[in-house]
């Protein structure tokens, strides 16, 4: 396959699953936004998407605070911002267009409907319908994608360069998810008050929830909502398609299928090594921010070992 | 769809039985049904200067244009005849030059012509074809009398929309194609690709065949990923070829991969940033090099445009005449070369009954159709006339058949043109179809999409007990 071809597919599938991803991420914050303020939780809710300085700065030229309705905006609608969901859809659209001939037309169909929905989508449309349903049909959509490329495609190198960017992004988001909250992780901390473990609890129950997570928690720990377990269940437990484990695996396995041989290969390898030989104790007392970056910066170097050895970077 | 007499056209009256059971708003909702399928699809073209939103549909009409076996049997002769005698043609003029010497066709016209390619003089192509891919413009003006308004054989497009045409139709209206023989055109692509395999350099026994494409901001996008798709090759742009020891290669992710033929959507002025025009970011640079050493074939090839263009139109009649023998079947509209002192005499006394258009001019621009024109207009045409006489050609108004088109007030005639797609590699063969153009607005002969022109599927009856595909 054309370098450039896998390049497309991989982007790709990266801008489809950041699409779903920040509509996940987005549905969980707008439901902790309804729930009661009590000592001020609320406060930084929206503020906390912006993690760097710069995108503090993107947004605040253009809106007057961190409130639901300017930053679901800026998220989901705005085309100044490269990462709005509507922007992620066309990027997507256009890395399909590029590479449609390699697609199944049901592909293109799919993508090329979604766009031509959000395209004109405005934030009088997005409150009519209701910010739960709206993100909710974003994530549908991406479903749909998904099931129509497992669906359709030809297993092959474009199949497996698909699924490589799906699996990058989703693991990427998963561990930026965490580490979004690593401040509030304390090394053995007194017993917590009442009322901080009940915001916990809603908010770790938000995080689970985004992340399709929430009931596989109950069926396996079968005990109350604790920091160590979630971060546990969410980055080590193969089971859970979302946590980081699953997709290095799966990174792993496309990999060793398309160039054992090559220092993507040992570098996936070696990451996964990482996470099976990993126990939450030894995570939790060495310190869950430090393991989570560690962690992201493995997986963007994987990401440009990948770009060398297929893609168009040479 | 009338004859002269003003009955129904055999080839439509099964058709018209059944349009006359249509309600129109059963048809536009048809109509509207047509738009989302191509929207869906992505059936668009680009229009440049606009962002995200620049993607247009070109109007497509649900009422199809039907020829019926015998008038499609005129035409597909016509097309393959004009197409071999066009391939002789620059064959010569890049070798021996017999036609030059002969007197048959001036020197200075191809010479001095810009798409003229001193690069390919003496080169051999594989088959002693230039022109793989051919577009011939008809008319019909009478029962058995064609004329070609133009030849295309620089990278003739639109063949995307006879094909999607069709499979809109057939999702449209299932029950028409269930009682009528409509020739199928689906095969297209696999003769395309038989076509471009017939014609690898010398030696290669499974050859890399590869579509290259200037991007997918082209107004043509659509069409080169469709017809890629449809073939089952790479599309490529020139980022992804590189030359190295004599050949061309393709990046891919398991390292270079020669390519032995490109059908190109590229210009000639685009391909090679070392030869033509350094700026060009679509080209390859030093593929010139690998096309003298026949180590590539490009489809169609470099210099082509020379055989297409309107100074050159008037002698493909005796271009016919001199390399087949023959006798033309498909006329060309009379026209005067205002280069030739009495035609400009003629043209200048009667510009009011004329079209006058530029020797170089596409898509429409650069014309005026006398008999729609205001004095003044005709009065500004004479003098660029008279300043340029070299640059213009004039023909009459021809009486173009008409075709039913569904528009705003209802179902009404309006002027059509056809492009039959002619290959040439494998063997020279048309497929029973094109493009068919239709000009929307009432009277209006400009049938270009950048003006208001529209499309329809083109059905070629077959006649009864025949197959008309062949192998």
């Amino acid at each position: 396959m054309l370098s450039s071809t896998a390049d497309n597919l991989f982007w790709m599938a990266r801008y489809m699953e950041r699409s779903e991803n920040t509509a996940r991420l987005l549905t969980g914050l707008y439901h902790m936004s309804l729930l009661p303020a009590r000592r001020g939780a609320q406060a930084g809710l929206w503020e906390g998407l912006f993690q760097s300085e710069d995108e503090r700065e993107a947004f605040l030229a253009k809106y007057d605070g961190f409130r639901t309705d300017p930053v679901l905006t800026y998220m989901v609608l705005d085309r100044d911002n490269p990462s709005s969901i509507r922007s992620c859809v066309w990027s997507a659209r256009e890395n399909v267009r590029a590479t449609r001939h390699v697609l199944t037309t049901d592909m293109w169909e799919t993508i090329n409907s979604t766009w031509l929905d959000i395209a004109h989508v405005t934030y009088g449309d997005m409150l009519d319908m209701g910010h739960h349903d709206f993100l909710e049909w974003i994530k549908v959509r991406s479903h749909l994608f998904r099931g129509v490329a497992h669906g359709t495609m030809r297993r092959g190198d474009a199949f497996e360069f698909w699924r490589m960017g799906v699996f990058i992004e989703r693991a990427e988001n998963t561990i930026r998810l965490l580490a979004a909250r690593a401040h509030t992780f304390k090394p053995s901390g007194p017993a917590q008050r009442a009322d901080t473990a009940t915001l916990d609890y809603y908010q770790w129950g938000t995080l689970l929830r985004s992340v399709n997570a929430y009931k596989a928690y109950r069926e396996i720990y079968k005990s109350q909502i604790d920091l160590r377990r979630v971060v546990e269940l969410l980055t080590l437990n193969p089971e859970i398609p979302r946590s980081v484990m699953a997709c290095v695996e799966e990174i792993y396995e496309i990999l060793e299928g398309l160039r054992p041989r090559s220092r993507s290969f040992e570098h996936a390898n070696d990451l996964l090594t990482r996470l099976q030989s990993a126990r939450i104790d030894r995570i939790y007392r060495t310190g869950m921010a430090r393991f989570l970056e560690d962690y992201r910066s493995g997986l963007h170097e994987l990401s440009l070992q990948i770009q060398k050895d297929f893609l168009m970077i040479q | 769809m009338h004859a002269a007499d003003g009955d129904i056209r055999d080839a439509y009256r099964d058709y018209s039985a059944w349009l006359t059971d249509q309600s129109i708003d059963r048809l536009r909702q048809k109509h509207e049904q047509a738009d989302l399928l191509f929207r869906r699809l992505g059936i668009t073209f680009t229009v440049y200067g606009e962002d995200e939103g620049g993607e247009r549909l070109i109007p497509f009409d649900v009422i199809p244009r039907i020829l019926s076996a015998d008038e499609w049997s005129i035409l597909e002769r016509g097309a393959i005849q004009r197409v071999d005698a066009l391939n002789a043609f620059l064959h010569d003029i890049y070798h021996d030059q017999e036609i030059i010497r002969a007197g048959v066709v001036p020197a200075e016209l191809v010479m001095t012509n810009e798409a003229f390619q001193p690069q390919m003089l003496g080169l051999d192509m594989p088959k002693q074809v230039y022109a793989h891919v051919s577009g011939v413009d008809a008319v019909r003006v009478d029962d058995k009398t064609f004329y070609v308004l133009e030849d295309n054989v620089r990278t003739p497009s639109g063949v995307s929309y006879m094909l999607e045409n069709r499979e809109t139709m057939m999702r449209l209206f299932p029950d028409l194609f269930a009682q009528s023989v409509v020739a199928p055109v689906d095969r297209y692509p696999e003769y395309l690709l038989r076509s471009l395999q017939a014609v690898a350099p010398a030696g290669v026994d499974d050859p890399t065949v590869v579509l290259m494409t200037p991007g997918q901001y082209n107004s043509a996008y659509f069409e080169h990923a469709f017809l890629a798709m449809e073939m089952g090759i790479e599309l490529v742009e020139g980022r992804d070829l590189f030359v190295d020891s004599g050949s061309i290669f393709m990046r891919t992710t398991e390292g270079p991969k020669r390519v032995d033929v490109i059908y190109r959507r590229v210009d000639d002025g685009f391909l090679d940033p070392l030869a033509y025009n350094p700026d060009s970011a679509l080209g390859v640079p030093g593929i010139l090099s690998v096309v003298r050493s026949g180590r590539v074939t490009v489809c169609n090839a470099m210099g082509t445009g020379v055989a297409d263009d309107k100074a050159m139109y008037v002698y493909v009649p005796d271009m016919i005449r001199f390399y087949l023998g023959e006798e033309p079947v498909l006329q060309n509209v009379p026209t005067y070369s205002c280069r030739k002192p009495d035609d400009l005499k003629y043209v200048l006394d009667n510009i009011s009954e004329l079209v006058v258009k530029e020797v170089h001019g596409s898509g429409g621009y650069g014309m005026l159709v006398g008999p729609k024109a205001t004095k003044a207009q005709c009065d500004e045409f004479k003098k660029l006339l008279k300043a340029e006489p070299d640059n213009y050609i004039a023909q009459p108004t021809l009486a173009l058949s008409t075709c039913p088109t569904l528009v705003e007030e209802g179902i009404a005639p309006r002027h059509v043109d056809l492009r039959p797609y002619v290959l040439s590699g494998e063997k020279t063969r048309v497929m029973p179809g094109g493009l068919t153009r239709v000009a929307l607005k009432a009277g209006s002969l400009v049938v270009n999409s950048s003006q208001g022109g529209g499309t329809k599927d083109t059905w070629v009856l077959e006649a009864p007990g025949e197959i008309s595909e062949t192998d």
